[in-house]
């Protein structure tokens, strides 16, 4: 098993210690491609994220009917069956559906993908230095995430982007990079609570173990600590919370969006094209069906393939689990 | 145990305090207040008038009058935005109609999710285990207001099962209610299914059968026990969440719930609103997660209830 090469000089804990009984055929694979999920969800993110950014050249920085912002009054509101370039229809000022779906997935999954990136720094931080010196700095730090957990996620984040677009517009003079920034942080700062909770209860049963003792006898610096013998040892439970963090966060935008403070148009993301095409779709006498079916089925199939991906790998990681896997 | 429970009872008026200050923080950032826009036709003076009595000018006249008045009167003070309603009556009217839709869906969640969870780990790897994962996974990978649309647009617009956008019937209970579950169903599955998995290879699970009983009464009595420790200590946080409404499954279905407050109240700056909603969440979450520990030591005796130490 991979596990085991590392297993007695850097004191892996025993969730990542392998299971025995594994049979010899499984010795050559490695253990993420035995997981279906972690096989279909990966597989499918793989190719979302290859397709979006692929197609970048001709939707971002393109000038033909594929760029984002072609307006074209004469394919307004094509259906996808008459519209042999757009392929997915058109919406009302006749900008190609596709074209904007790819952007924004682009900008969804790059939402997603700093949420997580800043709930990983702020999470694991805050939780190594909690669990690892226990104490009143512990004491502090989760009573401070016990306070954050008891305010309302929803309510913050728009107070959070209401409260600081502005300024920060004024301060980087562009509106747009503004807008994008509060967002990120907006959706980053609430949704690092959980990684923290997890990290320091991993870093609580790690610091128990003999060789972060012998590290500390060896008289090494909390930092070289920190980086070479905790943090290699807790790549597992970071992996699969950030992957779970990722559609949280484009979740949490498309909410935004909803509520007509997400993105702000002319950029699509792939909530923000769901909201737009609501109404459309749902209108009883003529619904522009299109609009909403496949800016959601995108948006479905990522989620699902990240959730998917999120469960496979905490599976994995967790011997306890050995047994729930399919 | 009741040593336990006034040590926890009186950390809450510190995290309260602690949760009123952040609030209070961001909302003075944010720009603007209901009072300074322009659209609005009040003359300057009843303006001045409301300024001077709301503290809208200064932070600490604010902080120096209002939790004073709340300490001590149990008074949230008049609607900023609707000077004419008072907090306490904004809260008193809609969180009754969000505890009673939170109360149905995190039942509706808790049975079918258990049930679900319960099934998927006896047929674990075969076709009902990845179905119902996915089909749980599923409901959770749109967007809410993608899918409560979709509910209504299909079952109350189309098939006319329901009422559009009445409230007052237990019949208007069930659209909301659904589409409020799906997220808390989609973790209880989830979370029932591991656990279930767990138990079903325990010891105690191979005695129970070895002395001949049933498999039904095995997973009856033993197992769903066992398997619904981890399920409890979710339910803490997602009854609070429930409970306090959601902002688009109260806006869809047209619920006069607490959940349209925690948007409104903002957009609108309506400082005062803003302190009672959250404070009055803070208190749910603070709550039902005393709840969920004292429940877990009553449906596993093993556990002992420590005063001090970190819950993590």
């Amino acid at each position: 098993m991979m596990a085991d090469e590392g297993n007695m000089t850097t004191g892996k804990p025993d969730m990542m210690v392998a299971p025995v009984g594994q049979s010899v055929s499984d010795r050559h694979s490695p253990r993420y491609l035995r997981s279906g999920r972690v096989i279909i969800g990966g597989g499918f993110l793989l190719l979302m994220v290859l397709l979006c950014l692929g197609s970048l050249p001709w939707t971002l920085w393109g000038s033909g009917s594929l760029y984002y912002d072609h307006q074209d009054s004469v394919r307004s509101l094509l259906g996808p069956d008459d519209s042999i370039p757009g392929l997915m229809g058109s919406d009302k000022l006749g900008r190609s559906l596709l074209g904007r779906c790819l952007v924004g997935g682009t900008i969804s999954l790059f939402i997603g993908l700093s949420a997580a990136t800043i709930s990983v720094v702020l999470g694991v931080l805050v939780g190594l230095l909690a669990g690892y010196h226990g104490g009143w700095v512990d004491g502090l730090l989760m009573r401070a995430v016990d306070v954050l957990f008891a305010l309302p996620y929803v309510l913050m984040v728009i107070l959070i982007k209401v409260g600081f677009e502005d300024h920060l517009a004024n301060l980087l003079g562009n509106q747009m990079l503004a807008n994008l920034l509060v967002l990120l942080i907006a959706i980053g700062s609430v949704s690092w609570l959980t990684m923290a909770r997890v990290i320091r209860g991993q870093v609580l049963s790690l610091r128990a173990q003999p060789f972060i003792e012998a590290a500390q006898a060896a008289g090494l610096g909390e930092g070289r600590i920190f980086m070479r013998h905790l943090l290699p040892n807790l790549v597992g439970p970071i992996t699969v919370y950030a992957t779970l963090i990722v559609p949280q966060a484009i979740l949490q935008e498309s909410f935004l969006s909803f509520l007509g403070i997400g993105i702000q148009p002319p950029l699509p993301t792939w909530g923000s094209l769901a909201a737009d095409g609501l109404l459309p779709a749902l209108n009883s006498i003529s619904p522009d069906w299109w609009l909403l079916l496949f800016p959601c089925l995108l948006l479905a199939v990522t989620l699902l393939s990240l959730n998917f991906l999120g469960d496979g790998l905490r599976d994995l990681f967790d011997p306890k689990r050995e047994s729930a896997k399919i | 145990m009741g040593k336990f429970i006034l040590y926890r009872l009186a950390q809450f008026p510190l995290i309260l305090a602690i949760i009123y200050l952040v609030t209070f923080a961001l909302v003075w950032v944010a720009p603007g207040d209901p009072l300074d826009q322009p659209d609005r036709n009040i003359d300057p003076g009843t303006k001045q008038a409301l300024r001077q009595q709301f503290h809208a000018d200064s932070a600490v006249g604010f902080l120096a009058y209002y939790p004073w008045r709340l300490i001590t009167t149990g008074d949230f003070g008049p609607s900023m935005a609707n000077p004419d309603w008072s907090v306490n009556e904004i809260l008193l009217r809609s969180l009754p109609v969000s505890i009673t839709l939170g109360l149905f869906a995190i039942l509706l969640a808790t049975v079918i999710g258990v049930a679900v969870g319960t099934l998927a780990a006896l047929a674990r790897g075969g076709v009902f285990d990845w179905l119902s994962l996915s089909l749980t996974l599923a409901g959770i990978s749109l967007p809410s207001f993608v899918v409560a649309s979709l509910l209504l647009s299909l079952f109350a617009v189309k098939l006319g099962w329901f009422g559009v956008g009445s409230w007052g019937s237990v019949r208007d209970l069930v659209l909301p209610g659904i589409a409020l579950s799906l997220l808390p169903m989609a973790y209880i599955a989830r979370l029932t299914r591991v656990a279930m998995i767990d138990v079903l290879s325990s010891d105690f699970v191979r005695t129970a059968r070895a002395k001949g009983l049933r498999r039904s009464a095995v997973i009856w009595r033993h197992c769903l026990r066992n398997a619904f420790l981890p399920v409890l200590s979710y339910l803490g946080p997602a009854m609070a969440i429930a409970m306090t409404g959601s902002f688009v499954v109260e806006k869809v279905f047209n619920v006069p719930g607490l959940g349209q407050h925690f948007v409104n109240s903002v957009t609108n700056r309506d400082r005062t609103l803003i302190l009672g909603v959250v404070l009055v969440y803070g208190t749910m979450v603070l709550l039902f997660n005393l709840l969920v520990d004292l429940a877990y030591a009553w449906v596993d005796p093993r556990i002992e209830m420590q005063v001090g130490g970190g819950n993590g």
